[in-house]
C-alpha cells in the first residue's frame, strides 16, 4: 500500500512558475507514486463496490435478527430493512449472515486503506473548494471516509471487547452505517461512470503480465490522481495488486476460524474467539460477570411457566430431544454444539398452551440481554430447546446451568442462560 | 445552473440526498448523552488515518528508500503485514479492556502480544528466506539484465 514516493526529490523546485506560488500548496511532487491513478483507484473501488453491499445487507439483517422491538437503538424511524419474523430455519441462517458481515468486514480492511491511499492526494488538492458542487461533494467525501474509518473502528474494538469508545456501540455502529450507506450511495452515482471508464482504460490481464521494469504511470488526466512528477517505480502494479490482496488473504486466514471452528479455530491467532477455555467450546459471558451465584442455580431452582413450575428433575423426566445447532454472536464467531433439552413447544403444552405464537424468556440474570422475545417459528421449531445438557453432559454453569434456551438461527444473545421462567403466549 | 453550481442538476441532487439522509440518521442521536464522543471518534478516525497513519507509514517506507528496491520490497511487505495486524488486533495485543475481555471469554489477553510478535518474524523470516532463494537463482543462473523484474 505504500507504495511510496522518491525520497531524493526533495519538496523545493515544487513551486516552479508564479501561477503555482500563487495557487497555493502545491501538492503534486510531494504524491509521486508512479502508480496512483484512476485505473488502481478503480480496481479498489471495483472490489469494495461487489463486497461492501453485501457487508451493509447483512449488518441490516442483524438489527432484523434480534427481532422486532429487540433491535439497539430502539428507535430508527425508517432507517430498517422491513421487519419480518426471522426464521428458524436453516439453522446457520445467523452464523452465515453474521459470519459474513463481521468476516467480509474485517478482510475489506486492507482493501480500504490501498483505496485511500490512492486517492490521498485529493484530500490536499488546491484550490480546496472549486464551486458550490465541489465544496458539497467534499463533505460527502468526508462523511463517505469517517464512517467506514468509524464502522472498522467500532467494529474490530467490539469483537475484541474494548469498550474504550464509551458510548453504546450498538447505537454507534448502527447509526454510522447508515451515514455510510447515504455517502456510499452518493459517491457511486456520482463515481460510477469514471470507476467505468478508468476499468477499460487498461487490461487488467495487460497489468497482471507487465513487470516492474515495463511499469509505466497511468497517463495524465482529469482526475488529479496521477502524479505530475512520478518517480521511479519501485514496485509493479501487478505486485501493488498483490499486496493488498495478501493482506486480503492474511486477515482472512486471521478471522475464519472463529466463524468456521472445529480445528480452524485456532488460526484465528489474535482474536479472542480463536481460543476456547481448555477442553471446552467458547463461553458467551461467564457466570460471574453475569453474578450468577450457584445459590441461584442450586437444588432450589425452579423453572416458571406460568402457573406451572418445574424443577430440573422434573425437567429432565420429560421427552428430551438432541440437537446439533450452533450458537453465533454478534461478533461474528459461532460454535455449533449436541444440545439435549425438552422441546418448547412441549412446555407449552405443559404450561396450557397449545399453539403458542410467542415466548418471553428471562434470565436469573439482571441486565440488557437478560430477557428475550422469542417468534411463533421460533417457538415451535422442533429443535427449539430449553437444553439442559450439552455433548451429553451436564450444562457447566458458564454455559447456562439448569437450562438454556438454544433455538436454530437465533441470534447467541437470545439464546438465554439461566433461565427463570418462560412466558408462553397464544396467538 | 454549471456556473452557478458547477455541476449537473443530478449532481445537485445526489449529494443533497446524501447529507439529507445522513443528517436524518445523525438526528437520532440528538439526547444521546454520548453524542459529542462520538463525533469525536468520527471526526478522529479520519484525522487518525490522513493526519497521522498515512504519513507515518509514508515516512517509514522513505527510511528504506535508501536500499536496493528488491531488499527494499522484502522489507516493506513483512513490514505492512505486521503493520495491517498490529492495527487491527491492537487491543489483544496491547492488553486493553482485559476485564471486558475476560467477563465474555473467561480468558485473559495474556498470549496476543507473544503470537503477534511470532507472527512477525516468521513474516519476516519468509520473505528473507524467499529474498535469499532468490538472490541464489539470479547469481546461480543466468547474467543479471534486470535484477528487479521480479518484485
Amino acid at each position: 500500500m505504500s507504495i511510496v514516493d522518491n525520497p531524493y526529490e526533495s519538496l523545493t523546485g515544487a513551486r516552479s512558475g508564479c501561477s503555482a506560488a500563487l495557487a497555493g500548496p502545491n501538492v503534486g511532487h510531494v504524491f509521486r507514486s508512479p502508480l496512483r491513478g484512476p485505473w488502481l483507484t478503480s480496481v479498489f473501488g471495483v472490489v469494495l463496490l461487489a463486497c461492501l453491499p453485501i457487508v451493509i445487507i447483512t449488518g441490516l439483517l442483524d438489527y432484523v435478527a434480534y427481532g422486532q422491538g429487540q433491535g439497539i437503538p430502539g428507535d430508527v424511524g425508517f432507517l430498517r430493512l422491513p421487519f419480518f419474523d426471522w426464521p428458524a430455519g436453516p439453522s446457520w441462517l445467523f452464523r452465515l449472515t453474521q459470519g459474513l458481515h463481521v468476516g467480509l468486514g474485517l478482510v475489506l480492511v486492507p482493501v480500504v486503506l490501498a483505496k485511500l491511499w490512492s486517492v490521498i492526494p485529493k484530500l490536499f488538492a488546491w484550490p480546496p473548494v472549486r464551486s458550490l458542487a465541489h465544496a458539497l461533494e467534499r463533505v460527502s467525501l468526508l462523511l463517505l471516509v469517517g464512517s467506514i474509518l468509524f464502522e472498522i473502528v467500532t467494529g474490530l474494538l467490539n469483537i475484541q471487547y474494548d469498550y474504550v469508545f464509551g458510548f453504546s456501540f450498538y447505537t454507534a455502529h448502527y447509526l454510522g452505517a447508515w451515514v455510510f450507506i447515504a455517502s456510499f450511495a452518493a459517491h457511486v452515482a456520482l463515481k460510477l461512470p469514471t470507476m467505468i471508464r478508468s476499468l477499460r482504460s487498461r487490461s487488467l490481464r495487460k497489468e497482471l503480465a507487465t513487470p516492474l521494469a515495463r511499469t509505466e504511470p497511468e497517463p495524465p488526466d482529469e482526475t488529479g490522481l496521477v502524479a505530475e512528477n512520478p518517480a521511479p517505480p519501485t514496485m509493479s502494479r501487478r505486485s501493488a495488486l498483490g499486496v493488498v490482496g495478501g493482506g486480503v488473504l492474511l486477515v482472512g486466514v486471521l478471522t475464519a476460524g472463529q466463524a468456521i471452528g472445529g480445528p480452524l479455530r485456532s488460526a484465528a491467532l489474535l482474536l479472542p474467539r480463536g481460543r476456547a477455555p481448555e477442553g471446552d467450546f467458547p463461553i458467551n459471558r461467564t457466570a460471574a460477570a453475569a453474578r450468577i451465584s450457584t445459590a441461584d442455580t442450586g437444588a432450589a431452582w425452579r423453572l416458571a411457566l406460568g402457573g406451572v413450575s418445574l424443577s430440573r428433575a422434573e425437567l429432565l423426566a420429560l421427552p428430551q430431544h438432541t440437537a446439533r445447532l450452533p450458537i453465533a454472536c454478534v461478533e461474528g464467531w459461532s460454535t455449533v454444539q449436541t444440545w439435549t433439552g425438552v422441546r418448547l413447544r412441549d412446555l407449552a403444552a405443559l404450561a396450557g398452551i397449545a399453539e403458542p405464537d410467542s415466548a418471553f424468556v428471562a434470565s436469573i440474570e439482571q441486565g440488557p440481554f437478560a430477557r428475550a422475545r422469542l417468534n411463533r417459528g421460533q417457538v415451535r421449531h422442533p429443535d427449539a430447546l430449553l437444553a439442559l445438557r450439552v455433548n451429553g453432559a451436564d450444562l457447566s454453569l458458564d454455559h447456562g446451568f439448569p437450562a438454556r434456551v438454544i433455538v436454530p438461527a437465533l441470534p447467541g444473545v437470545h439464546c438465554t442462560k439461566w433461565v427463570r421462567s418462560i412466558d408462553f403466549r397464544s396467538v | 445552473m454549471r456556473r452557478l453550481y458547477g455541476a449537473g442538476l443530478g449532481h445537485l441532487l445526489v449529494t443533497l440526498a446524501c447529507l439529507a439522509l445522513a443528517a436524518y440518521a445523525g438526528s437520532f442521536l440528538l439526547g444521546e448523552p454520548a453524542v459529542l464522543t462520538m463525533l469525536i471518534w468520527f471526526a478522529g478516525a479520519v484525522v487518525a488515518h490522513d493526519l497521522v497513519l498515512y504519513p507515518l507509514y509514508t515516512l517509514a517506507d522513505r527510511a528504506l528508500s535508501r536500499l536496493p528496491v528488491p531488499v527494499r520490497n522484502h522489507i516493506r511487505i513483512p513490514a505492512l503485514g505486521a503493520g495491517l495486524t498490529l492495527l487491527m488486533f491492537l487491543p489483544g495485543i496491547i492488553r486493553q479492556g482485559e476485564d471486558t475481555h475476560l467477563a465474555a471469554t473467561s480468558l485473559d489477553q495474556q498470549p496476543y502480544l507473544g503470537r503477534w510478535l511470532w507472527l512477525m518474524l516468521a513474516m519476516f523470516v519468509a520473505s528473507g528466506l524467499i529474498y535469499a532463494i532468490r538472490l541464489s537463482a539470479v547469481k546461480l543462473g543466468r547474467p543479471t539484465k534486470s535484477r528487479s523484474s521480479r518484485t
